[in-house]
């Protein structure tokens, strides 16, 4: 395969900035401990800095719960749970994220515009996708909250009881809600740790809940680093832990509860395949890698990172390939033809640029956008790599960046070979216009999630999560109540 | 029959990949009944065979999930008929194992066979109780159904020969995954047997595996084994579970670990414990 800069006679036009503008959004300066339905400080009184990565000015100051919050929080949701939300019919509980749900529509240009200050993804995206998904994730759990003994799992299903719940950085208010609304809907109380670079739309959740008069002490949010979700996995008050993030710290959380009677669903990484016969729709299999790859700046668990293409039509879908991505629009998040934003961290971005380079170490070839990145803030540029062998760094570890590893196959046998050669197994990618086909390659990949002419879609009733390293467990549809039942 | 007659003696072996075999390490050991008496000489697994035993599973599983639902309902219904036939048999080797009298152990035999004939009518209604369309808001046909989570390590009960091991071995074995089972140390006869009859059974070699021998020598190759996918610790005590399990935290394994009321056939917790919901999304257009 060869890999030369496209020409392309749309990467000349060039588009007047259209900001969404901050005025929706207030952000205080500086926000404490959401416990017993109050804000309060940390009890150190210590507090860390939460910036605008598309910028690096510090947006507000974030309290750090240590271990005697988090005390104070599993306390919080226990009473919460033995006096108010386990005794609470079905029909009320749903009645309460049903108002929580309609909020999150009401306010979701504040949170989309916070979303994207805080997280740097493009202001499209959370408008379009983290803040409605979130909506409508209330709301479909709402109505399973007094249907709970057709549920499948029994005819009066108990909840667990105090939640304990860790959600990572890149769809910080949209995981929050996958973790939340089917915890409370079968009747469990919560405690919710954002990851320690976005914990902002938390920050105006807290806010919905209390204006939604949910009782206080069901849920509750405690910001801080790794130290606090620790101090959360390892609090014996908490009944079950559900965690958002990497395989590695997913691995320690499986290791440390080995012993106790706690329950633990985990949603890990991935190396997603996504795989095009030669008999797919070029245009439409196109946009659908790119979607795969460049949706939210890469930084998707179950992103297209791995791209399998036919041999025959290889070159072909290289070339177009290389072409779209030379039309992505890279920059200011807030502006609202931004297709790709900002890295969501520093120390993100370093691991992207270790990966990336051992990419060229071994032998692959590189191309990057010829975008230009703005000065300040954290900026890599969409990179598709090609001539990428199954060995390399680049086809086996999770980059969670805009990085797109391109391997080839010439039978579908071989396709399935490789895509199931991982330790991951999340989501996968078959893009061909032969149905029996796509049937045939879904039945034999490995993967909770396999996307058929499309890619990076998500739905409340659809259930999502891993087989293998990439966790067990499920978020969404009837499915993502088992992990919050006793059954 | 003479009474001059000398009686031949058989020594029970491991079934690794379709074949009885004796450890590759040539060890053996002897088995007692209830009273103490030498019943017969077992093969001692090794935790080479264990890990041969896992190279088999891995091997054979594809085709045992890719071979229809009636299919694996058939050859699970068909290992109930192999009991059947030999229950005699298998009522004297579980009331030597457990020290029954003739009725118990007539009883733990038939409800064992009852047991298989339950999970053999299972294999084909899974999908439609546990999976389902998801109506997604889009253009989109959506569907979840349950899948085998792969290799499942099982620790069978150790003192329930044949009716812990049925419960144990046949729900994994019901919803296609490949099955590497630890038997009970003290009383493996009665599983070994089973094994025996599954070879008749039209299983494809190494769907069921059955490894005989020093449960914490062997069982720590199972618990970190990397391609390992789940992990039934219920014959381990409590000390050997939590260290197991924390071995198998390393591959990310399900671990299944019982609590009481798990017998209960409704409860489908032992089914589900190694299921993996994979739900495809496929667009509807013209």
């Amino acid at each position: 395969m060869s890999s030369t800069p496209p020409s392309s006679k749309l990467g000349s036009l060039d588009y007047a900035p259209a900001l969404e503008s901050k005025s929706s959004a207030t952000i205080a300066a500086h926000y404490g401990l959401f416990i017993e339905g109050a804000f309060r400080e940390a009890s150190s009184s210590q507090s860390f800095s939460s910036i605008n990565p598309a910028t690096e000015e510090e947006l507000t100051t974030i309290s750090q719960a240590n271990a005697a919050d988090v005390d104070a929080a599993v306390a919080s949701a226990r009473k919460a749970y033995d006096s108010v939300w386990s005794k609470m019919p079905g029909a009320e509980r749903g009645k309460y994220l049903y108002r929580i749900a309609r909020i999150i529509q009401e306010r979701s240009r504040e949170l989309a515009v916070v979303e994207t200050l805080d997280n740097g993804k493009p202001i499209r995206e959370s408008r379009d996708v983290d803040v409605p998904t979130a909506a409508a994730h209330f709301f479909y759990y709402a109505g399973w909250a007094d249907k709970l003994e057709h549920a499948g799992f029994g005819p009066s299903p108990r909840p667990l009881g105090v939640a304990g719940q860790i959600v990572p950085w890149n769809f910080p208010l949209l995981m929050a809600a996958w973790k939340l609304a089917p915890a409370l809907a079968t009747g469990n109380t919560c405690v919710l740790k954002p990851a320690e670079t976005t914990s902002l739309s938390a920050m105006v959740l807290a806010d919905i809940l209390q204006q939604a008069d949910l009782p206080p002490g069901v849920v509750n949010i405690i910001t801080g680093d790794g130290s606090t979700g620790a101090a959360l996995v390892a609090h014996p008050g908490v009944d079950k832990i559900a965690f958002t993030g990497s395989t590695g710290v997913g691995r320690q959380i499986q290791r440390s509860l080995a012993t106790t009677t706690k329950h633990v669903t985990l949603e890990l990484g991935g190396k997603g395949a996504n795989i095009v016969f030669d008999d797919a729709p070029l245009d439409e299999t196109v946009e659908g890698i790119i979607d795969g790859i460049f949706f939210n700046q890469g930084h998707v668990c179950c992103a297209g990172s791995r791209l399998l293409v036919q041999e025959s039509i290889a070159d072909d879908i290289l070339a177009r390939l290389l072409r779209r991505v030379d039309q992505l629009r890279v920059g200011d998040p807030m502006d609202k033809n931004t297709d790709v934003g900002a890295i969501n961290s520093a120390e993100q971005l370093e691991r992207i640029r270790v990966l990336a380079n051992a990419g060229d170490e071994e032998g692959a070839t590189r191309y990057t956008s010829s975008c230009e990145l703005p000065k300040k803030g954290f900026w890599f540029a969409p990179t598709v790599f090609s001539n990428v062998a199954q060995t390399h760094r680049i086809a086996r570890e999770e980059i969670f960046g805009p990085v797109l590893s391109v391997l080839t196959f010439r039978t579908p046998e071989e396709a399935i070979a490789k895509a199931n050669n991982t330790t991951y197994g999340l989501a996968c990618g078959v893009w061909s216009e032969k149905g029996s086909r796509t049937l045939w390659a879904a039945q034999r990949l490995r993967a909770g999630v396999v996307w058929a002419n499309t890619y990076n879609r998500f739905d409340p009733t659809s259930p999502f999560g891993g087989v293998r390293e990439s966790g067990f467990g499920r978020e969404g549809g009837r499915h993502g109540l088992e992990g919050y039942l006793d059954v | 029959m003479s009474n001059n007659r000398v009686a031949v003696m058989k020594t029970y072996k491991l079934l690794i990949g379709g074949e009885f075999v004796r450890s590759e390490s040539g060890r053996s050991y002897e088995v007692q009944d209830a009273d103490g008496a030498f019943i017969a000489n077992v093969a001692q697994g090794s935790r080479k065979d264990v890990r041969d035993a896992v190279v088999a599973a891995r091997a054979a599983q594809p085709r045992w999930q890719n071979a229809t639902a009636y299919n694996r309902g058939q050859v699970l219904y068909r290992l109930a008929e192999m009991a059947e036939s030999r229950r005699d048999e298998l009522v004297h080797q579980v009331k030597a194992a457990e020290g029954l009298s003739t009725p118990d152990a007539e009883s733990t035999v038939s409800a064992s066979i009852d047991l298989i004939i339950y999970y053999a009518g299972w294999t084909d209604k899974v999908a439609q109780v546990l999976g389902g369309s998801n109506p997604v808001a889009g253009p989109f046909f959506n569907f979840s159904v349950p899948t085998p989570t792969g290799v499942i390590g099982v620790l069978a009960p150790t003192s329930s020969s044949l009716l812990g091991f049925v419960q144990t071995v046949l729900p994994p074995l019901c919803s296609g995954n490949a099955v590497v089972v630890m038997a009970s140390e003290e009383r493996p006869i009665p599983g070994l047997l089973l094994g025996e009859m599954s070879a008749t059974a039209d299983f494809p070699g190494g769907v069921l595996n059955i490894i005989s021998g020093q449960l914490g020598e062997v069982a720590p190759t199972l618990a970190s084994h990397e391609d390992v996918d789940g992990l039934d610790l219920t014959g381990a005590s409590i000390e050997q579970a939590g260290e197991w399990a924390r071995s198998a935290a390393d591959s990310i394994k399900r671990v299944f670990v019982p609590r009481s009321g798990d017998e209960s056939l409704s409860s489908l917790r032992r089914l589900r414990a190694f299921i993996e919901t994979a739900t495809v999304w496929h667009t509807i257009g013209q």
